[in-house]
């Protein structure tokens, strides 16, 4: 092949095509990337919005901002679903996936790019029918859908079923999503790069898209049963044609409980990176950090009913499923003491990512602590539904998973866009975060401890005090919020450029090698790892 | 736009990689419309008895499907776009697909289990599995011969897969003709015996939910996997495989061996272990 026909042919393939054709019909992995980063935003205002709603309501008792505990279910159900199926997973699996499993393994783009396409394309309109189900006030079920209150009996609307067929929708997008990136991880590395050189994240990314492969299909099963039980008359969970309603709650916390792990595992894969660069040392025992997620993913599977305890499953059960979900306790702990033995001796930059990365070691700590406290399931009797466990499982998703979401953000964004935040108001953004988080969420284990149950829009006047603080703490991630605006404002104003590698001899990784931002094409010449 | 497609190949791209860049397609988002339609159809036919969206999403999602797919079947034939590693990314793809579709029918083996194993939780005071006012099929009637009819097709699309390598088109096109004819007469048979069903679905308690659910959605993917055996038979009459390439067939004959083997699992689970003690008159 001649020279000129080359030149000629490498300005053919960076040409952008035009706008629509660029979002709407994309094979490109970063613009598809860049949309599902977007999207999490969208939904994680959206959601947001519902959280100052319950804790404006909350603030103190008696308050009728939500005027029936229907519309307050109604409102707990979106907050819930939204968070996790259009806020987080979008940001973590999606977003950063897109972007950097092809950069950071040395590939020119996904898999299957017109799959990676309609995974995201799925998403905007299961976004419209949970909505849907949030306006017509027909979904309160809470975002665990149990019957007999998911039924057509106590929810007859069509709201409720928009809300079932809008995790349809998502969940045949997140499948479509792990089936791309399993194949682009194990088929599209570059050569040398095997699996035990691969970067953290995409271990990370690797391991949740197994975790969504295999526990995905069980939600569509059971969903659709709820939908059959509904509209078409069976009697899965009726226990009037002979069914039982416990059998949905297995099939719903099959999935929902390595869900939780598909929320957290890329962002450990994020923090593991971030901590290296910032302490400029590389993380502290790789394969161990590797395979902790592998177990973390595996056992992740076989503990699913600690969320039943009360459900009435037999006492043995209780045992195994108890002790089961200890174990997690180990993999975890391995995780943590790496992360700070990787700190540990380093020279330490305390720049916003690694802010982020720290408060999530703290954070998902308290999370986790509070976690082995609930797998006691005699612990689990009194405080079962109590805000204890809001407080857990807020602390390990809406502060640990969000904290790895805003740590990748401020360390890539640079990267991504070619503009860097300003560091001022990132760190102030992370502290009002910080602050604001702790302050919502902590007092909540005192309410739950003292017996105050979630999915209520009331209280008794005992509970006022710690709920007022709560309240005051979710204004404050609400400012925190706003703050966030203005840093991206800045950010995508700014007229500097950054460089290559702007975190200089710390970041190690595959994207540092190209362009901020990348070409539309990377990697045209594959890299080599040695 | 289709006229754009699969014309970057690594020799006129400039790219020094072996993977296939695929070319913007308006397919994605018009296919995840036509899921909108159809989620929000299926609702309004159950609450409004309106069939009007569910028909129109159903044409907007089978539309996408045969345009994405003669997208990729078109690609497959054009030199330098489906290279030896995009193919086998085409393999992790399909293996990892029916992996998850295991998981999909591991659901309602599940539900099926919950009551058959355990049969004191149907919540109406029964003990007994099958319940004691169900007469089942008698799994030596109808199902056995569904059972033959399906292990014979995977006999005859083994025959095609060694006349296909044998470069033999007469008998691969009969042998995989003979599938699809197989094919369609299990699911002339699974339509037989619902219409002789001594049970109905709509309101007839447990049992037929687990065994409807169960086996229809197995003669469902009994549907999709003749369709993917009829496309590949018109592929093989306009000689698009070769010995050495023919994923498509392949793809095909896995997914083919996968319904036979869920099939293998409910006739042996629900129709004969889960028979009651006596079965329906024939």
């Amino acid at each position: 092949m001649s020279a000129t026909t080359q030149d000629h042919a490498h300005d053919h393939h960076d040409h952008k095509p035009g706008f629509f054709v660029r979002w709407l019909c994309s094979t490109n992995h970063k613009d598809i990337g860049t949309l599902y980063l977007t999207f999490a935003i969208i939904g994680g205002v959206v959601g947001g919005i519902l959280s100052e709603i319950m804790r404006a309501q909350l603030n103190v008792p008696g308050n009728t901002i939500v005027t029936s505990g229907q519309e307050w279910n109604t409102i707990v159900t979106s907050h819930g679903l939204l968070m996790i199926f259009f806020s987080v997973m979008p940001a973590t699996f999606g977003g950063f996936g897109n972007w950097f499993v092809p950069l950071m393994i040395g590939a020119p783009d996904m898999a299957f790019p017109r799959l990676n396409n309609i995974s995201f394309w799925l998403l905007p309109p299961a976004f419209l029918l949970i909505i849907t189900g949030l306006f017509l006030g027909e979904s309160g079920t809470g975002w665990t859908l149990y019957p007999p209150l998911a039924n057509i009996t106590y929810e007859p609307g069509i709201g409720m079923d928009c809300t079932l067929f809008a995790l349809h929708l998502a969940g045949i997008s997140s499948l479509l999503g792990a089936i791309n990136f399993i194949t682009t991880i194990f088929n599209m590395r570059a050569p040398g790069m095997t699996l035990h050189k691969m970067p953290l994240f995409v271990w990370g990314e690797l391991i949740t898209a197994f975790l969504l492969l295999l526990a995905i299909p069980v939600l569509a099963g059971a969903i659709t049963m709820l939908i059959c039980d509904r509209n078409f008359g069976t009697a899965f969970f009726d226990p009037a044609g002979g069914g039982d309603p416990v059998l949905f709650q297995h099939l719903f916390w099959f999935f929902g409980h390595p869900e939780v792990y598909i929320m957290i595992v890329p962002g450990f894969g994020i923090v593991s990176h971030v901590i290296s660069t910032f302490s400029r040392k590389p993380i502290f025992g790789y394969l161990g950090m590797a395979y902790a997620m592998v177990a973390i993913g595996v056992i992740g599977f076989v503990v699913w009913a600690h969320h039943m305890f009360v459900s009435g499953i037999d006492v043995d059960t209780r045992a195994y499923f108890m002790a089961a979900t200890m174990v997690i306790a180990v993999p975890t702990g391995i995780k943590i003491f790496s992360w700070i033995a990787t700190m540990w001796g380093g020279s330490i930059e305390l720049k916003t990512p690694m802010l982020f990365a720290i408060g999530f070691i703290f954070l998902f700590t308290v999370g986790g602590v509070t976690g082995i406290v609930l797998a006691n399931a005699g612990i689990d009797q009194i405080v079962h539904n109590t805000y204890y466990v809001v407080a857990h499982f807020h602390y390990v998703l809406s502060l640990a998973a969000v904290f790895t979401i805003f740590a990748g953000f401020y360390y890539w964004i640079g990267k991504m866009s070619g503009h860097q935040y300003p560091e001022f108001w990132g760190k102030v953004h992370f502290w009002l975060t910080f602050i604001g988080a702790n302050l919502t969420f902590f007092p909540q284990h005192f309410l739950g401890l003292s017996g105050m149950p979630r999915r209520y829009p009331d209280y008794p006047d005992a509970f006022t005090g710690w709920n007022f603080v709560s309240s005051l703490g979710a204004y404050l991630g609400g400012i925190a919020l706003l703050v966030f605006f203005y840093v991206l404002y800045r950010t995508f104003t700014s007229k500097e450029h950054v460089a290559d590698n702007y975190w200089g001899e710390g970041a190690t990784t595959l994207e540092w090698t190209v362009s901020s931002p990348p070409p539309f094409h990377t990697y045209a010449e594959l890299p080599r790892i040695r | 736009m289709s006229d754009a497609h699969g014309t970057t190949t690594v020799e006129n791209s400039g790219l020094r990689q072996p993977y296939h860049l695929v070319d913007p397609s308006p397919w994605p988002i018009i296919g995840s419309i036509g899921g909108l339609l159809t989620v929000l159809g299926i609702i309004f036919a159950a609450h409004f008895g309106s069939y009007i969206v569910l028909v129109v999403g159903a044409i907007v999602v089978l539309s996408t499907m045969f345009f994405w797919w003669r997208d990729v079947v078109r690609e497959s034939r054009t030199p330098g776009l489906h290279t030896p590693v995009v193919r086998l990314g085409l393999r992790y793809g399909m293996l990892f697909f029916i992996t998850s579709e295991v998981m999909f029918f591991v659901g309602f083996f599940w539900a099926f289990f919950n009551f058959a194993l355990f049969p004191d939780v149907q919540g109406n005071g029964e003990t007994v599995w099958p319940p004691s006012t169900i007469h089942t099929f008698d799994p030596f009637h109808v199902p056995v011969l569904n059972t033959m009819i399906l292990l014979l097709s995977g006999t005859t699309i083994t025959w095609a897969h060694h006349a296909l390598l044998e470069r033999d088109k007469k008998t691969l096109v009969l042998a995989l003709g003979l599938t699809v004819l197989l094919g369609l007469s299990f699911t002339l048979c699974q339509a037989i015996e619902y219409s002789d069903a001594p049970f109905k679905f709509v309101g007839g308690g447990i049992y037929p939910s687990t065994f409807f659910l169960a086996t229809g959605f197995h003669g469902f993917h009994v549907i999709v996997g003749t369709c993917f055996l009829i496309v590949c038979w018109f592929r093989a009459r306009a000689d698009h495989f070769t010995p050495e390439r023919h994923f498509g067939f392949e793809a095909a004959a896995w997914y083919w061996h996968f319904v036979d083997v869920v099939w293998l699992f409910l006739f042996t689970c629900i129709y004969w272990w889960g028979a009651s003690a006596v079965t329906a008159p024939h």
